[in-house]
């Protein structure tokens, strides 16, 4: 295996996803190539980073917030429909009872 | 690669029928309730899923603005339209595929003059190999304070295709499995792998500018 293909098999490596005869060419590759172990060793980082450190925030004040705003347009979306149901309901008994 | 990702459905009802069947999860009786006109039930998906919904779309737009609106029109699209959602896949795919959708045309508004798709900027070769062989030091994340590193994820992720950004997003960001990814973007298993990778490849290259070992030339 060369650094091209230990390459084409990065992302299955990382996700465990590689049958178990190319898992072991894979190891022997990184046993022999620096710059491949130094690739997978700061790409799992990059990762883990990326995971843990979660670049953007979402306090409860702003949870709170959107979630009442979506309530609230729930809310009235269903008012609406019960309204409009109920509308069409006296409508088709009105015409009912006029024939 | 492009053939499978150039048409996002607007429709999240597309997905529904979309996927083979998955073990009965936790949330379909919640939104079974909801279904039913329980608004409790769905507020409690909402508390659920709100973080993962808001941060994906802020991800993929990068303004806070919009991704607070996005966050607010997903969830009312998806009470309005529950009836629509058949229990095929996982209801937070569901929830994140509309979200994508939303955030993509937010994209959209914003350059009028161009077109925004999972397909931007995908075909650049940059990333899909390694230039950079420089190890890092042994806990980057502590060479910088909490504000100076949030900033350095930002700055980094945020030069990334969208493409590449929403599929780093939602398999590594977001725990994602591959699967789920592609069916919330509409994109072959495949091209999630291959995006996911020159993805992984282009911000290790970039972070590695901030991480690598002092006597290579750093902070």
């Amino acid at each position: 295996m060369n650094c091209t293909d230990f390459l084409a098999k990065l992302t299955d490596f990382f996700d465990g996803q590689i049958e178990p005869d190319l898992l072991a060419e894979v190891k022997e590759h990184l046993g022999t190539c620096h710059h491949c172990e130094v690739v997978v060793n700061t790409t799992r980082k990059t990762i883990d980073i990326y995971r843990h450190e979660q670049p953007y925030e979402f306090p409860e004040e702003l949870s709170t917030r959107l979630r009442g705003a979506i309530m609230e347009r729930c809310k009235q979306s269903k008012e609406a429909a019960e309204a409009k149901a109920r509308l069409h309901e006296e409508l088709t008994r009105t015409s009912s009872r006029g024939s | 690669m492009a053939a499978h990702s150039s048409s996002l459905a607007e429709d999240p009802a597309e997905l529904s029928g979309a996927t083979a069947a998955v073990e009965a999860h936790p949330d379909l009786e919640l939104v079974e309730r909801a279904k039913a006109g329980d608004t409790a039930a769905f507020e409690q998906l909402v508390r659920q899923y709100d973080r993962q919904i808001y941060r994906t779309a802020l991800h993929i737009t990068q303004n806070r603005e919009d991704a607070e609106d996005i966050t607010q029109d997903v969830f009312f699209k998806a009470f309005q339209k529950l009836d629509q959602f058949q229990g095929n896949s996982k209801f937070s795919t569901w929830l994140v595929r509309i979200a994508v959708n939303e955030s993509l045309m937010r994209l959209r508004k914003r350059k009028t003059s161009k077109t925004v798709s999972m397909d931007q900027d995908v075909q650049t070769e940059e990333g899909s190999i390694p230039r950079d062989f420089a190890e890092w030091r042994p806990n980057p994340e502590q060479i910088y304070s909490q504000g100076e590193l949030g900033e350095i994820l930002r700055k980094t992720i945020a030069g990334l295709p969208p493409g590449f950004r929403t599929v780093f997003t939602l398999r590594d960001i977001e725990n994602l499995s591959t699967e789920e990814t592609a069916e919330a973007l509409g994109l072959s298993v495949p091209a999630v792998k291959s995006r996911l990778l020159r993805a992984r490849l282009q911000l290790r290259e970039r972070l590695s500018r901030y991480f690598r070992k002092a006597n290579e030339g750093s902070k």
